[in-house]
């Protein structure tokens, strides 16, 4: 149906040309579904853009064909591209809540495309812009109907972008990471529906996505693409099983699974042994009744509803839960960044919730419980060093000075394995991966205690995660911290943690060894985390 | 950015000129505003000893004369210099937008830094405050200032200053308002800073880009305000040389084709505020690390 | 919703009333801030002992502070702006007769710079690099350069010395015309209303130069905004899904882009006013027109305080009302004002 042809996509850009696409071939037949998967600046979004030419400004299709249903798509005219985008082809994005109007209501917007293909006149645009949101089992369609994007959750945004490209019955839906930005269960429901409504209408799908566990479970067939080329394609199975190209070969092996290990995320000849950290059994963190409520316009809002538990010296919990669940207040509370309205936090056994946020900077236990922050570009300073960022505690808490602090910073990026001669570089002139070094060199500089790690792989690439999760483990292992690791990736949580709980709305819900609540969950919540989650098809014995 | 360690000082400093040359060399528009101000900083400087006539000496049998060799600008209806007017002008103009700009940015930024870290009732007490400010055309406010206070150019300085405040004050309580919450402030804490500390040394200098565009219109709009209220009759008093009066006496001249009177003053006043203007998008990049490659 | 909407503009109107109080505590102080004796002031000049006194008594200005401020709003609540020692009329009475000229030159510049600035922006956002774009960009800076009561003074030399074609800078009508019968005060409705098309020409040209004036100061933030709004908009990701679901080029530009962009551009009107009431008095003085700003600017020279405080007063809440306008437009416009 959609057959492309040695495609190259460039873009002008004012240090010259990018060819972000170059030469990818690949064909999507009449009721199937295809996975175009690949890292960050692989070029897979670009590749679906040039395929409906809505590239940005500066992109163009350099060579190549694109035919659909054999029409020439690059010789169409503009006019008749507008008669095949959202009639026969269509698209839905990444990031839903932007990707509709935010002045315009949602049954608006469905209208304006039914009407633009000739779908639906002016008398029955509504009953089928209604219809349109039954479609993709929007519960009171009709209400709906009337209702701007923000007063919508993310999970409803999404429906309706995909409303909105189903409307006009395409044959071709291009689906470009539907689920980034949505919890782990909205992206189990909308990928399922997805899946549903393609089937229903027999229709040939592309999904891009940089989550191979996710397009194992649902594609047809999977195309990788790295730097603008593809470098493999064939089905999940033998992707997984027999993947012929290096780089798909690491890809899998870094796609957190059931049954790994984590020194499996890395490529066979950087596997060490994993090194065994020791829990004793004294504690050194207790919270106790933890309660954190929030002043509303709307009355207060109760973030956290008494959480208690205890992370052992030298032992890993995992925080999960979804967005609101409560996990990233408790965080915050923890590491004395804001204060609890109830109940107590102890560290080693001293009442540190005693010490109010404000001042907790200059508290002796200042030292001992550090964080390693989500988004590494947002927790260094824009205008601060490497060298800087990382020598800022030693710097205030330790007064030190001179030779003896640029060495300990020389030592500690060793440690992390940061080239030393990035230190002197400020954080936009770092990649993701070393960003997340900065941020962990400077969270372990105090040599912590306790190390709160606020779900620290969520912005990289699997490969840089892979590397990521493994420095934790070493650094673990030399410096004997316990790590409270808030998460919502259950296949990392695995993989990294002795404990897990599990928290919602504020509550915890269930807690126990990682192993037993992985395996046999108590709770009906913890078993939609864990069937939510992409499982990918076993791997080759190595 | 903050204290550096000493090791690392010398080679943060060269990188600092070498960030400079290339902001300059990178864009020839800044190279033309940062030299065109450097012009108008000598003028202000170096002036009056250098202009030809003296700008208060009246000479009755030349007035009204067309430009000429003697008079580059020509001469105004009491024989006066007009070229020696403009340029010695320069410095009285300068120092009023300099100077009422330096005092808006300073009490803003403080203002702002506060209202937008607390927040709370600070936050809303300073908001009444500017809303008010700005409930007033801001021209008109500045008149209304120098008429109470008197007709002085500390005044017009005061008055100009006062309107001025709450752009800074706004532009900062929001630049660090976004920032607040920011990892990089939440890690700064854990580092041992107190809040004081985030806030002036991590945070704050976050907010410096957009503000040297504010910094850069704000001098413009100050010349013009001043030159304004010099041209109504406030402020400066003739026969001081200021090219609002020097417009404003010129313009009397116009309908009877005696043109270069106002328009040489006019035209200095339009180069000056053109080249803040301009100065804006050099001065963000040189503060800004994000454009150093 | 409707319901809603009505409750948020009721409540959007309850906020202006601290920024009124606020308007009339720093009028007040401006008020009682004249250097020396205020009394004197207001005397005027040639005024002896014996009326001085009188007038501090009938000021109140022998009361605690606290107490003349109840005076003044409760003078103020009268209408009473006192009296102006150069027409000898209630200063409210003055700024009343004379405030129609203003507005009318004021609305006429702006309909004239927002008629230009915001296609100009448009196309330029739409055509970025091309020379629309460029000649956006020097309009932009230039126009934020230009000092009004300078390019006022530029257009009459060009257009009424050299060229000859304005008619003589002075007021709203020439000497040969008579003032339209008084409706609304503005000369062209007035004109208008009775036919009067000679009249209605008669002080069309006047208000050529100037408006022309004002509307060159105010063409360059309009322009910008919208070029910077309209960018910000068609780069939105809500664009490309309208784009990727086959809308026409049109819808996507001005039912998709350009009314998102409107939002920024209708919050920069609001400073735009500012500028606008600001520079209206420089043109007014330029042009002798007979508004509020010459009459302060008159007032000026005589020191004629009570005056220009009612003056500034006046423009103050006139600038109150055209935000609460212009703030109940938006929360019309964007649906998620006050309801999130």
């Amino acid at each position: 149906m959609l057959s492309v042809k040695d495609l190259s996509v460039a873009f002008r850009t004012r240090k010259g040309e990018v060819n972000a696409v170059r030469g990818v071939s690949f064909d999507v037949a009449q009721g199937e579904t295809l996975g175009i998967v690949g890292e960050s600046g692989s070029g897979k979004s670009v590749t679906s853009y040039a395929v409906l030419r809505i590239l940005d400004e500066g992109g163009e299709i350099r060579t190549g064909e694109v035919s659909f249903n054999a029409t020439d798509l690059r010789a169409a005219r503009e006019s008749a591209m507008r008669d095949i985008r959202g009639g026969q082809i269509s698209m839905i994005f990444q990031n839903p809540r932007a990707a509709l109007n935010p002045i315009r209501k949602v049954g608006h917007q469905i209208e304006d495309v039914l009407r633009r293909h000739g779908k639906a006149t002016r008398s029955d645009a509504k009953a089928k812009a209604i219809e349109a949101l039954e479609a993709v089992r929007i519960r009171d369609a009709a209400a709906r109907y009337d209702a701007y994007p923000f007063e919508l959750s993310g999970g409803m945004c999404q429906r309706v972008v995909i409303a909105i490209a189903l409307a006009c019955d395409p044959q071709l839906l291009i689906a470009d990471e539907p689920t980034t930005g949505l919890d782990i269960t909205t992206q189990k429901a909308v990928m399922d529906l997805v899946q549903d409504l393609i089937h229903e209408r027999g229709m040939g799908s592309m999904v891009i996505t940089h989550d191979l566990g996710l397009a194992a479970e649902y594609c047809d067939r999977i195309v990788v693409m790295k730097d603008g080329e593809i470098v493999e394609q064939g089905t999940p199975a033998t992707l997984f099983s027999r993947p012929r190209h290096p780089y798909t070969h690491r890809l899998v092996e870094a796609t957190p699974r059931i049954g790994g290990t984590i020194r499996g995320l890395l490529p066979a000849e950087a596997r060490t042994p994993a090194p065994r950290h020791m829990v004793q059994d004294r504690p050194v963190l207790e919270l106790i009744d933890v309660r954190k409520t929030f002043q509303s316009k709307s009355g207060p809002v109760e973030a956290v509803k008494g959480v208690s538990f205890t992370i052992k010296q030298g032992q890993s919990l995992g925080l999960v839960g979804e967005s609101g669940s409560g996990k990233s207040t408790t965080s915050e509370m923890i590491v004395r960044l804001s204060d609890p309205t109830g109940g107590k936090i102890l560290f080693e056994g001293q009442d540190i919730s005693a010490t109010p946020a404000v001042r907790f900077a200059r508290h002796p236990l200042r030292r001992d419980i550090q964080m390693v922050f989500q988004d590494a570009t947002d927790s260094l300073n824009p205008r601060d060093t490497a060298a800087s960022a990382i020598s800022e505690p030693l710097r205030r808490i330790d007064r030190m000075r001179g030779t003896k602090l640029s060495a300990r910073v020389d030592e500690l990026a060793d440690m992390v394995g940061l080239p030393r001669n990035l230190l002197t570089r400020y954080p936009h002139q770092l990649s993701g991966g070393q960003k997340a070094r900065v941020g962990i060199a400077r969270a372990i500089t105090l040599n912590p205690k306790l190390l709160i790690l606020d779900e620290p792989t969520a912005a990289l690439d699997v490969s840089i995660q892979a590397l990521v999760l493994n420095l934790l483990v070493d650094l673990r292992a030399q410096l004997g911290m316990s790590y409270l690791f808030v998460s919502h990736d259950l296949n990392v949580v695995r993989l990294l943690c002795d404990q897990v709980l599990v928290m919602r709305g504020g509550e915890i819900i269930e807690q126990g060894p990682t192993a037993e609540v992985m395996t046999g969950p108590t709770h009906d919540y913890t078993r939609a985390l864990l069937a939510s989650a992409p499982q990918p098809p076993a791997q080759a014995v190595a | 950015m903050t204290d550096i360690t000493p090791s690392q000082t010398p080679s943060q400093a060269r990188a600092t000129v070498k960030h400079i040359a290339y902001v300059l060399s990178e864009n020839p528009v800044t190279l033309i505003a940062f030299a065109m101000f450097a012009f108008f900083i000598s003028c202000a400087v170096l002036g009056p000893s250098l202009v030809p006539y003296d700008p208060l000496a009246t000479n009755s049998t030349r007035a009204l004369e067309p430009p000429s060799w003697d008079h580059w600008f020509g001469t105004d209806n009491l024989g006066r210099d007009v070229f020696s007017r403009v340029i010695v002008a320069t410095r009285l103009d300068l120092t009023i937008s300099v100077a009422a700009v330096a005092l808006s940015f300073v009490i803003g930024s403080i203002l702002g830094g506060i209202a937008g870290y607390w927040g709370g009732w600070l936050d809303a007490v300073l908001n009444r405050v500017l809303d008010t400010i700005m409930a007033f055309p801001l021209f008109v406010l500045a008149m209304g200032v120098v008429a109470a206070l008197g007709n002085t150019v500390e005044n017009i300085i005061y008055a100009t200053a006062i309107i001025n405040i709450p752009f800074y004050a706004r532009l900062v309580r929001a630049e660090v308002n976004i920032r607040r919450n920011a990892g990089f402030a939440q890690a700064a804490k854990l580092s041992g800073n107190s809040d004081l500390r985030v806030l002036a040394f991590h945070i704050f200098p976050n907010a410096l880009p957009p503000m040297m565009v504010q910094v850069s219109l704000n001098l413009g709009w100050a010349i013009l305000n001043a030159a304004g209220l010099s041209f109504i009759g406030l402020g400066v008093r003739p026969p001081t040389p200021e090219w609002g009066i020097m417009v404003a006496e010129g313009a009397n001249f116009i309908v009877s084709g005696e043109w270069w009177l106002a328009l040489f003053p006019g035209l200095w006043l339009m180069l000056a505020v053109f080249t803040f203007n301009l100065l804006g998008d050099g001065l963000r990049d040189i503060v800004d690390p994000r454009k150093r490659t | 919703m409707a319901a809603q909407r009505g409750r948020m503009v009721l409540a959007r109107v309850g906020q202006a009333i601290p920024v009124v109080i606020g308007v009339v505590i720093i009028s007040f102080v401006l008020t009682r801030a004249l250097p020396g004796d205020p009394a004197a002031y207001f005397a005027g000049p040639a005024a002896d002992e014996a009326s001085i006194a009188q007038i501090r008594e009938a000021l109140g200005l022998d009361k605690p502070l606290i107490q003349q401020f109840f005076f003044y709003v409760g003078d103020l609540l009268r209408g009473d702006l006192g009296t102006s020692l150069s027409t000898g009329q209630p200063v409210a009475a003055d700024l009343a007769a004379r405030l129609p000229a203003s507005l009318e030159l004021t609305l006429v510049s702006l309909i004239l710079s927002c008629a230009v600035a915001i296609p100009l922006g448009v196309l330029a956002a739409t055509r970025q690099g091309s020379w629309i774009d460029h000649l956006c960009r020097v309009i932009v800076t230039a126009g934020v350069s230009m000092p009004t009561f300078f390019t006022g003074i530029v257009l009459i030399y060009v257009f009424y010395y050299l060229m000859g074609v304005a008619p003589s800078p002075l007021g709203r009508l020439g000497f040969l015309y008579l003032p339209p019968p008084h409706v609304t005060g503005f000369y062209l409705i007035d004109a208008a209303l009775v036919g009067d098309w000679n009249t209605w020409w008669g002080a069309f040209e006047q208000l050529i130069l100037p408006s022309v004036t004002l509307a060159l100061f105010t063409l360059a933030p309009i322009a910008r905004m919208t070029r910077a709004a309209m960018l910000s908009a068609l780069s939105a990701d809500y664009i490309r899904t309208a784009r990727a679901a086959g809308l026409g080029r049109g819808k996507v530009l001005y039912g998709y882009a350009f009314r998102n962009a409107l939002l920024p551009v209708i919050t920069t009107l609001g400073m735009v006013f500012s500028f606008v009431l600001g520079a209206n008095v420089l043109v007014e003085k330029v042009f002798a027109w007979p508004g509020i700003g010459s009459y302060a600017v008159e007032a000026l020279v005589v020191s004629d305080y009570a005056a220009v405080q009612g003056f500034v007063l006046a423009m103050a809440l006139l600038f109150v009302a055209l935000n609460l306008i212009i703030d109940i437009a938006y929360a019309l416009i964007d649906p998620r004002v006050g309801l999130t």
